[in-house]
C-alpha cells in the first residue's frame, strides 16, 4: 500500500531498545523502580475554506518520559532529546528530583501479577489513514465544505472543511520487566458552514466523522449535509423566558454529561473528596434505567488501548449498574489509597505521576427512538450545544450556556439561544427519565439522546 | 550576541547562512513570505497533595517550525530534530503550499527592537528545587491552618523558560527569553451538610523570587481556603435577567470572551465574527474603553516580541464605547491592509501563529465601587470566575462565576452557588451603566484556548455594573 507520510518509520530508531535502556540506566543510577515511555507521532492536516486551501500542515514529533521511584519517593522527567547525552540528563534529573519528594507509602509500580496486555487485534491502527495522496486529502476537505455550502443559498460564508490524519507509536517499559508497544491511527473529516439570516445575523455549526481507519469514515458529502442541517436549524434563534421544563439532550451534548460522570468517578477526585460521588459506592445514584460502562477494549474505539499507563491491561468495568454506583475508575495508586484493585485506567502524561483516564465510557442505550422521546413532551427544550465550563464536581452544581430548539406539543419548533440550563448532577442523574436507542461512538465518551426532568432554564 | 543567539547558534550550531538557506528552501516554490521559528523550552513542576510532595518533574523540549504564506494559504511543517537536513526537509514540506517561481528572501537580517518587560532569570528554572518545594509546603500549611473545615489542599508550582528565535524572509530577526511562573492552590471544605471548593493562584513573567516577596504562598492559600469556606453556606443562585456587578480583576474574563475573541483579525478578515464590519460603530456604553496591552512589565500575557518577531503594542479596541481596532498578526495585517499589532502568537513550534490576545482590560471610570453595589436593587455581585467560552460567529458568550453574592436593596446579602452568566458580545457592554475607579489586573493565572492552541493571557477590569444580564441559577 502506498503510504505517503513516512515519518514513523523514517527514523528507524528502535523505541523498545531505547525505553528498556532508559529503565536499566535508571536502576543502575540508583532508582528502586522505574518506568519509561517513548512516543513517536506524525500528523497531517489541511483546511479548505471557500473552496481554497487555507492551511496545509505536516510534521512528526517524539518524546521520552521517565518516572523513577527512590524507595517510596517518585519524580519524573521528559525530553524530546533522544541522544545519549539527552538520556543521561533525563535519568540524572529524575533521580535528583526523587531525592526531595516525599516518601509516600502508596506510591509504586503495579503488582507484577497485574501487568499484561489485552491480546488480539484491537483495530486501533490502520495504515490507510495516510493512503490518500495529498491532493485527494485536500479534495475530501473541499467536498465536505462544498456539500454544505451548496445545499442552501443562506450559506454565505464558512469556517472551512478539513481533513486530518495522524498516527503514533508508544512504547512503555518498567523495571518489573513489562515491555509493551501500541500503534494508533486516526483520521477525520470536518465541515463548519456559516449561514446568514435575513436580518444579517450569522450562525455556525459543524459536523465531522472520525475513525481509526479511513475506510470507516463517512463520505465528505454526508458530513457536509449534516453540518448544513445543524447550522440552518439555528437561524433566527431567540431568547426565551426563564422556565422549568423537561430537556432533551442531543447525543453531542449528552456525551458531555457522561464526561462529568467520568470525572466524578475518577479515583483521584474520589480520594481527594473532590467528587460528589465520593463515598457513594454501592449506593443508588441514578435511576434503574441508567447503566454506565467503561471499556478500554472495544475494537476500533477511540478509548481503546491494550495496556494502560502503568502496563496493566485495560478491561470492561461496569461503573453504574441500574442506577447503583458499582466502581470507580482507578490506577494502582488510587486503588491502594482506597483499598481497592486497579481498573486498568492509569493515564500517563508527558511528566508527572500516572493520572486516570477513562477508556470508551458510555451510557447504555435504551429502546426509544429520539423522535419518540421528543414526541412525548408537551413543552420542553431540545439542547444541541452547551457553552462554558460551569460544572462543579465537588458539589455537582451544574450551570451552562445552551443552544437548542423549543419543543411544543411533541414537535421541534423555533431555535433558542443565549440561555442557561442549570441543576445539580446528583439530581440530573436521578432525573434521566428517557434514554434513546441512538448510541454512537463519535469519541471515547458517548451517550444516546436522553431526557432530563426538573432543570431550570434561565433566559429573559 | 544575546543569550538566545548564543543558545541557538552555539548549542545547536545554527548559523546565519543556515537561516538564509532554510528561508530560500521555504520559498523555493514561490510564496509571499516565509519564517522559521526556533524554540527551546525547559520547565519544572512540583505539587503538594495531602501535605506531602508526591511528584516533581522537569521537561526539556526543542524544535523548529517553518511557515510559508502564499496569499491566504499557509503551509507549515515542524521538526523536533534540529539537524540541518531535518530542517531543510521541513522547509521543503512547508513550501508545497505555493505554486510558482522560487522567491528569494531578503539578504541580511535586521534585529527587531522588542521591549524588555521582564527580568530574565535563566537561573530560576534551575534554581534549587528544594526552595520551590518549600513554597508548596507553605501553601499547604497555611490553607489547613485557615479553618478546620478545610479537608483537602493541593498546591502546585510550575515555571518555564522559553527561548525563541524567529527569522523571516523580509529580514525579520528576533529573539526573546520568556520566563513564566505560576502558583496555584485548590482547597476543599466540608461541613456536615455541604462541600465547597476554592481556587486561587497567580504569577507572571517572573521567577521564583516573586513568590517570596510579592505574593506569598500563604496569600494564595488563604484566598483559596476562604472561597471554599464561603461555598459551604452558598444558596441557589437566581435565574433570569437582572442587574449584575462584576468585581475588579479576574472578572475581566468578560472582556476576553465578550469582546476580545470577536476582535481577533482572522475572524474579521474572513467575515465570520459577530463583530465583522462594526469598526466605528457603538458596541459598548460610552463609559467603556478597552485595550489589549502586551507591553505591561512582568504580566503573564506580556511578551517582548510576538511569535512572529514583531514587538507587542498597546492596542485600543474600544474607545468610549466605539469599536476602534482589531488584533492582528502578519498574515491578517498584510491581507487587510491593517497595522500589525504584534498579536501573532502560537503555543509552540508545532503550531501555526494566529492573532491572540495578550492582556485585555477596561480602563478605570469614575464611580466608587461602594456606590456601584449600593445602586443595585436586586442582582448578583460576582467577584471570581472559572472559565468562559464564546461562539465567535453569533457572539454568544458564557462565563462561570465561582464566587458570587446576592445583592438586595444595595446590600450584599448571601453567597451564591456556582452559576454561569450569558450574554451577546456586540451588545452586552452597551448595558454597562457604571464603571469603578478601581481597575485591577488579574493575579496571573489565565490560559486562553483557540483552535486547540493554549497561550498565557491576562485580563483586568474595574468594578462595573451591567444593568441587565442573564444569570443562570436555579432559584427565582
Amino acid at each position: 500500500m502506498a503510504v505517503h507520510t513516512r515519518v514513523l518509520t523514517e527514523n528507524e530508531i528502535d523505541l523498545k531498545e531505547i525505553v528498556a535502556g532508559v529503565v536499566a540506566r535508571a536502576l543502575k543510577a540508583g532508582a528502586t523502580a522505574a518506568e519509561a515511555a517513548a512516543h513517536e507521532s506524525s500528523e497531517f492536516s489541511t483546511v479548505v475554506r471557500m473552496g481554497e486551501v487555507e492551511t496545509l500542515k505536516e510534521a512528526g514529533s517524539r518524546g521520552l518520559g521517565l518516572r523513577v521511584l527512590s524507595g517510596n519517593s517518585a519524580a519524573s522527567t521528559y525530553s524530546s532529546d533522544f541522544s545519549d547525552e539527552g538520556i543521561e540528563r533525563l535519568v540524572k534529573g529524575a533521580l535528583e528530583l526523587a531525592r526531595i519528594t516525599s516518601a509516600d507509602p502508596f506510591a509504586g509500580l503495579p503488582d507484577p501479577s497485574e501487568l499484561g496486555i489485552v491480546p488480539g487485534d484491537l483495530q486501533i491502527y490502520s495504515a490507510d489513514v495516510y493512503a490518500l495522496p495529498p491532493e485527494e486529502r485536500i479534495d475530501h476537505a473541499r467536498r465536505a465544505e462544498s456539500a454544505s455550502l451548496s445545499s442552501d443559498p443562506r450559506f454565505k460564508n464558512s469556517d472551512g472543511g478539513s481533513f486530518e490524519a495522524s498516527s503514533g507509536r508508544k512504547v512503555f517499559a518498567n523495571s518489573l520487566g513489562f515491555l509493551g508497544e501500541r500503534r494508533t491511527s486516526r483520521c477525520s473529516i470536518y465541515a463548519a458552514p456559516i449561514a446568514q439570516a435575513e436580518n444579517g445575523l450569522m450562525q455556525r455549526d459543524y459536523w465531522y466523522s472520525a475513525a481509526r481507519s479511513f475506510a470507516r469514515l463517512d463520505t465528505p458529502e454526508a458530513i457536509g449535509r449534516e453540518a448544513a442541517r445543524r447550522t440552518l436549524r439555528r437561524l433566527g434563534a431567540r431568547k426565551i423566558a426563564s422556565t422549568k421544563v423537561p430537556v432533551v439532550l442531543d447525543p453531542m451534548v449528552s456525551g458531555s454529561i457522561l464526561d462529568n460522570v467520568s470525572d466524578a468517578v475518577n479515583g483521584d477526585a474520589v480520594y481527594r473528596q473532590s467528587s460528589f460521588l465520593a463515598g457513594k459506592l454501592g449506593q443508588r445514584i441514578a435511576g434503574e434505567n441508567v447503566t454506565v460502562i467503561d471499556d478500554g477494549t472495544l475494537p476500533a474505539g477511540f478509548g481503546t488501548t491494550p495496556f494502560d499507563g502503568e502496563g496493566v491491561p485495560t478491561r470492561r468495568t461496569v461503573v453504574i449498574e441500574k442506577g447503583i454506583l458499582m466502581s470507580y475508575l482507578l490506577n494502582c495508586y488510587t486503588a491502594r489509597k482506597l483499598g481497592m484493585q486497579t481498573t486498568g485506567n492509569a493515564a500517563r502524561g508527558l511528566a508527572g505521576n500516572p493520572g486516570i483516564g477513562s477508556g470508551n465510557f458510555f451510557l447504555q442505550k435504551g429502546d426509544k427512538a429520539p423522535e419518540q422521546i421528543i414526541a412525548g413532551i408537551k413543552q420542553g427544550l431540545y439542547i444541541t450545544d452547551f457553552l462554558g465550563f460551569g460544572v462543579n464536581l465537588v458539589t455537582g452544581d451544574f450551570s451552562r450556556g445552551a443552544t437548542g430548539l423549543w419543543i411544543e406539543n411533541g414537535e421541534l419548533t423555533y431555535p433558542v439561544e443565549e440561555i442557561t440550563v442549570a441543576g445539580n448532577l446528583r439530581e440530573m442523574l436521578s432525573n434521566i427519565s428517557e434514554i434513546g436507542n441512538d448510541l454512537e461512538f463519535r469519541g471515547a465518551t458517548a451517550a444516546p439522546t436522553i431526557r432530563i426532568d426538573g432543570m431550570t432554564i434561565a433566559g429573559e | 550576541m544575546t543569550e538566545n543567539q548564543t543558545l541557538f547558534f552555539q548549542k545547536f550550531g545554527i548559523t546565519h547562512q543556515d537561516l538564509q538557506r532554510y528561508l530560500s528552501e521555504a520559498l523555493s516554490a514561490g510564496g509571499d513570505y516565509a519564517d522559521v521559528y526556533f524554540e527551546y523550552l525547559t520547565s519544572t513542576g512540583i505539587s503538594v497533595d495531602e501535605s506531602i510532595v508526591k511528584s516533581a518533574s522537569q521537561s526539556v523540549s526543542a524544535g523548529c517550525g517553518i511557515r510559508v504564506l502564499a496569499g491566504e494559504r499557509t503551509g507549515y511543517a515542524y521538526t523536533d530534530d534540529l539537524a540541518p537536513e531535518k530542517i531543510m526537509r521541513a522547509a521543503r514540506t512547508a513550501a508545497l503550499i505555493a505554486r510558482g517561481p522560487a522567491q528569494q528572501p531578503v539578504q541580511g537580517f535586521k534585529e527587531s527592537n522588542g521591549h524588555t518587560l521582564y527580568q530574565v532569570s535563566s537561573h530560576s528554572v534551575d534554581a534549587d528545587i528544594a526552595s520551590k518545594l518549600e513554597l508548596v509546603i507553605r501553601a499547604d500549611r497555611a490553607a489547613r491552618a485557615f479553618d478546620p473545615k478545610i479537608v483537602q489542599v493541593r498546591g502546585s508550582y510550575a515555571d518555564e523558560l522559553r527561548q525563541i528565535l524567529v527569522v523571516g524572509s523580509d529580514g525579520t530577526f528576533a529573539t526573546d527569553t520568556q520566563p513564566l511562573a505560576r502558583f496555584s492552590v485548590v482547597c476543599i471544605a466540608k461541613s456536615e451538610e455541604s462541600s465547597g471548593k476554592g481556587t486561587a493562584g497567580g504569577g507572571g513573567r517572573v521567577g521564583m523570587d516573586y513568590f517570596l516577596t510579592e505574593k506569598t504562598p500563604e496569600a494564595f492559600a488563604k484566598e483559596a481556603a476562604r472561597q471554599a469556606i464561603i461555598q459551604l453556606d452558598a444558596r441557589e443562585a437566581p435565574a433570569g435577567e437582572m442587574e449584575v456587578v462584576l468585581g475588579p480583576g479576574w472578572p475581566g474574563i468578560l472582556l476576553h470572551e465578550a469582546i476580545g475573541h470577536g476582535l481577533e483579525a482572522d475572524f474579521n478578515r474572513k467575515g465570520t465574527s459577530a463583530f465583522s464590519g462594526l469598526i466605528g460603530k457603538r458596541v459598548a456604553s460610552e463609559k467603556c474603553t478597552i485595550v489589549d496591552n502586551g507591553t505591561l512589565p512582568s504580566r503573564r500575557g506580556s511578551i517582548n516580541v510576538d511569535d512572529e518577531g514583531s514587538p507587542t503594542k498597546n492596542t485600543v479596541l474600544i474607545e468610549n464605547g466605539i469599536l476602534k481596532g482589531y488584533l492582528s498578526d502578519k498574515l491578517s495585517s498584510k491581507l487587510m491592509g491593517l497595522p500589525d499589532t504584534g498579536n501573532g502568537r502560537r503555543e509552540s513550534y508545532e503550531h501555526i501563529p494566529m492573532p491572540r490576545m495578550t492582556n485585555t482590560y477596561m480602563l478605570s471610570g469614575n464611580d466608587a465601587p461602594e456606590d456601584i453595589i449600593r445602586s443595585v436593587k436586586r442582582g448578583v455581585y460576582a467577584v471570581n470566575f472559572g472559565g468562559g467560552q464564546v461562539d465567535i460567529t453569533n457572539g454568544k458568550f458564557v462565563f462561570s462565576a465561582s464566587e458570587a453574592y446576592l445583592v438586595e436593596n444595595g446590600q450584599i446579602t448571601a453567597p451564591l452557588k456556582n452559576c454561569s452568566l450569558v450574554g451577546n458580545g456586540p451588545d452586552a457592554l452597551t448595558k454597562v451603566s457604571m464603571v469603578g475607579n478601581d481597575l485591577q489586573l488579574d493575579e496571573g493565572v489565565g490560559t486562553c484556548g483557540k483552535d486547540g492552541q493554549s497561550v498565557p493571557v491576562g485580563v483586568g477590569i474595574p468594578t462595573i455594573k451591567l444593568d441587565s444580564m442573564t444569570v443562570g441559577g436555579t432559584a427565582r
